[in-house]
């Protein structure tokens, strides 16, 4: 009885995962006796189970860095602000998928749970204290994200996008695992703090520890699809129904953060040197190859995907620097840019025609929407100049923050090139706005949207001005995950 | 007793093999999917080497999950190409092509 209550208690800090693992298989059950086109019901219950779930993370915010199971569950700050914030964008994300499924008649349960499982991968990543449990949250989302991309069976782009999404996505898990086999081999432990202190206590590198750093740096950066392990982002983003696209881009990219901290920042942290040259390289060439080819394309969700791109190269220089600030003003990025690509695909989705059988996203669609919405039109615009990173919205705040850390630690040249591409990026952006406000619309038909997603959306697209408005908002959040940064003041 | 560099070795090996196999095959998806688990066997050959040589089981147990996972992967990875070859009628490499740009 007794060792009963201690597993109960060591456990505790893992109750929310615990909790959404129980609702996901319950709703699955329960989806298995509803009627045909009762999916809705499927569909609120999965936003029930994750608002308990965040209530649940609330409730057990942590002040300090507790360890459950022998280490391998961590539960800090930073994993905590980073699960609310994967938590709220999902919850948010339900609301368009179950709007865009309704419309085409696609609806299924099976879409909502799978989202359920994907995003307690998300959580089980941002919490790992081990390789073994980091490994464990990312296939349960990828496997989760594969099927969600390929559920949409009647359409051939889907299935391809799936295939390609898998087999990449396969061989990255792959070459992740080889990498931790090596890491496992050199120190003799998984857990994040072993292996630190091993590589810390080692008098000599061995040539082991960094041949297995390079192959986790590879499988991090095909997770994130940073140039060149970049292949999928395009033709997933494209081929997948945008809602699906929309849950690909935001919430898993804030869980990549927190598995690039883990692993780099708490496991590999003596490699510092090493794999803070291998991120330089690779922010270099996602900002280069991101913006310059986001410019020729002709389908709204293939550019976004190259504007991900691009991002995810700001992203990688934040964390370069190696300080907590830089940690800090990386944090801020992502979430910031998860807000923005919500709200960027949910326009996408807004926009889909209403014949359920294409898609709007071709840029050409945005044409003239300022006379058929101009509500739309005016998010839109904030989206896009916030992605731009143009001032005062949020995503100006954000490069800013990564850039200045960037100089203080004397990288002005990298954050000359940042800017460079930036404003080589800001082309893109402006097209979209241009077409969207200087052009005839190709057809005249309004935009209708339920309620709701025109609700959350409008919401989406004025925190993006908010917090652009009053950036520390969210800035207070992200330096208080690094508790380095406030001891440093 | 056999060194532990020939377990690596014969590791890296297969490891090479599957990495070629999924780049170099221009035929047939379900080459892809042989790749996958191969590269994934590769692993665990390098797990179960080194906890042998290391004494510590930790190796071994990290093998049991990856095993797990494999099989949840290896039926995700079958059942998307069987939606593949309904919507296409192939399941060649060359011809899943459709989007690009």
């Amino acid at each position: 009885m007794n060792a009963v209550h201690s597993l109960w208690l060591s456990s505790l800090p893992a109750l929310a995962e615990f909790f959404l693992l129980a609702a996901g298989c319950t709703i699955l059950v329960i989806d298995a006796f509803l009627d045909k086109g009762r999916e809705a019901i499927t569909c609120r219950l999965s936003q029930l189970a994750l608002v308990v779930t965040l209530a649940l993370v609330v409730a057990l915010f942590p002040d300090a860095r507790i360890t459950a199971f022998d280490g391998s569950f961590v539960s800090d700050v930073m994993g905590g602000l980073l699960k609310i914030f994967i938590l709220l964008i999902v919850i948010v994300g339900l609301f368009y998928l179950q709007a865009y499924l309704d419309e085409r008649g696609q609806a299924r349960g099976e879409y909502f749970v799978l989202v359920l499982f994907g995003s307690l991968g998300m959580l089980v990543m941002v919490s790992a204290g081990s390789f073994l449990t980091l490994y464990l949250g990312l296939e349960l989302l990828s496997l989760s994200l594969y099927a969600l991309v390929a559920l949409n069976r009647e359409s051939p782009l889907a299935c391809e996008a799936a295939m390609k999404y898998f087999v990449l996505g396969a061989l990255a898990s792959g070459i992740l695992l080889y990498g931790i086999s090596m890491i496992y081999g050199s120190t003799g432990r998984i857990d994040f703090a072993g292996v630190s202190s091993a590589i810390g206590d080692a008098s000599s590198l061995s040539l082991i520890t960094l041949l297995g750093l390079v192959f986790v740096v590879v499988g991090i950066a095909f997770k994130f699809g940073a140039v060149p392990f970049h292949m999928w982002v395009p033709d997933v983003y494209e081929g997948a129904p945008a809602p699906i696209t929309m849950l690909i881009a935001t919430a898993p990219k804030i869980a990549a953060f927190g598995m690039l901290i883990r692993a780099l920042g708490e496991g590999l942290e003596f490699l510092f040197i090493d794999w803070m040259q291998m991120l330089t390289f690779l922010a270099i060439a996602s900002l280069a190859i991101g913006n310059v080819v986001a410019i020729a394309q002709t389908n709204m969700k293939r550019m976004l995907a190259y504007s991900a791109i691009a991002h995810v190269g700001f992203i990688f220089i934040g964390l370069l620097t190696g300080t907590p600030g830089g940690k800090a003003a990386s944090m801020f990025y992502v979430i910031s840019y998860a807000l923005m690509a919500l709200g960027a695909f949910g326009m996408v989705i807004w926009l889909g025609r209403k014949d359920g059988v294409g898609e709007a996203d071709r840029i050409d669609d945005l044409k003239g929407i300022i006379e058929r919405n101009p509500w739309f039109a005016l998010m839109m615009l904030f989206l896009m100049l916030s992605m731009a990173g143009v001032p005062p919205f949020v995503g100006f705040w954000a490069k800013l923050a990564v850039l200045s850390e960037a100089v203080d630690v004397g990288m002005t040249w990298l954050a000359v090139t940042a800017v460079i591409f930036s404003v080589i990026g800001l082309f893109y952006y402006l097209r979209v706005v241009g077409l969207m406000f200087f052009h005839a619309p190709e057809r005249s038909a309004p935009i209708v949207a339920p309620n709701t997603v025109r609700l959350v959306l409008s919401i989406n697209a004025l925190a993006i001005v908010a917090f652009g408005f009053y950036p520390d908002l969210l800035m207070d959040i992200c330096v208080r995950a690094f508790p380095g940064l406030m001891a440093g003041q | 007793m056999i060194p532990l560099s020939h377990f690596l070795i014969l590791g890296a090996i297969l490891f090479c093999l599957s990495v070629a196999g999924i780049f170099l095959n221009r035929k047939n998806v379900i080459i892809l999917l042989m790749s996958i688990e191969l590269m994934l066997l590769s692993v665990n050959l390098n797990f179960v080497a080194f906890s042998r040589f290391l004494d510590d089981m930790t190796g071994q147990i990290f093998v049991f999950f990856i095993l797990t996972v494999a099989a949840a992967e290896a039926a995700i990875g079958l059942a998307i190409l069987i939606v593949l070859f309904r919507s296409r009628r192939t399941i060649n490499v060359a011809d899943i092509d459709q989007a690009r740009g």
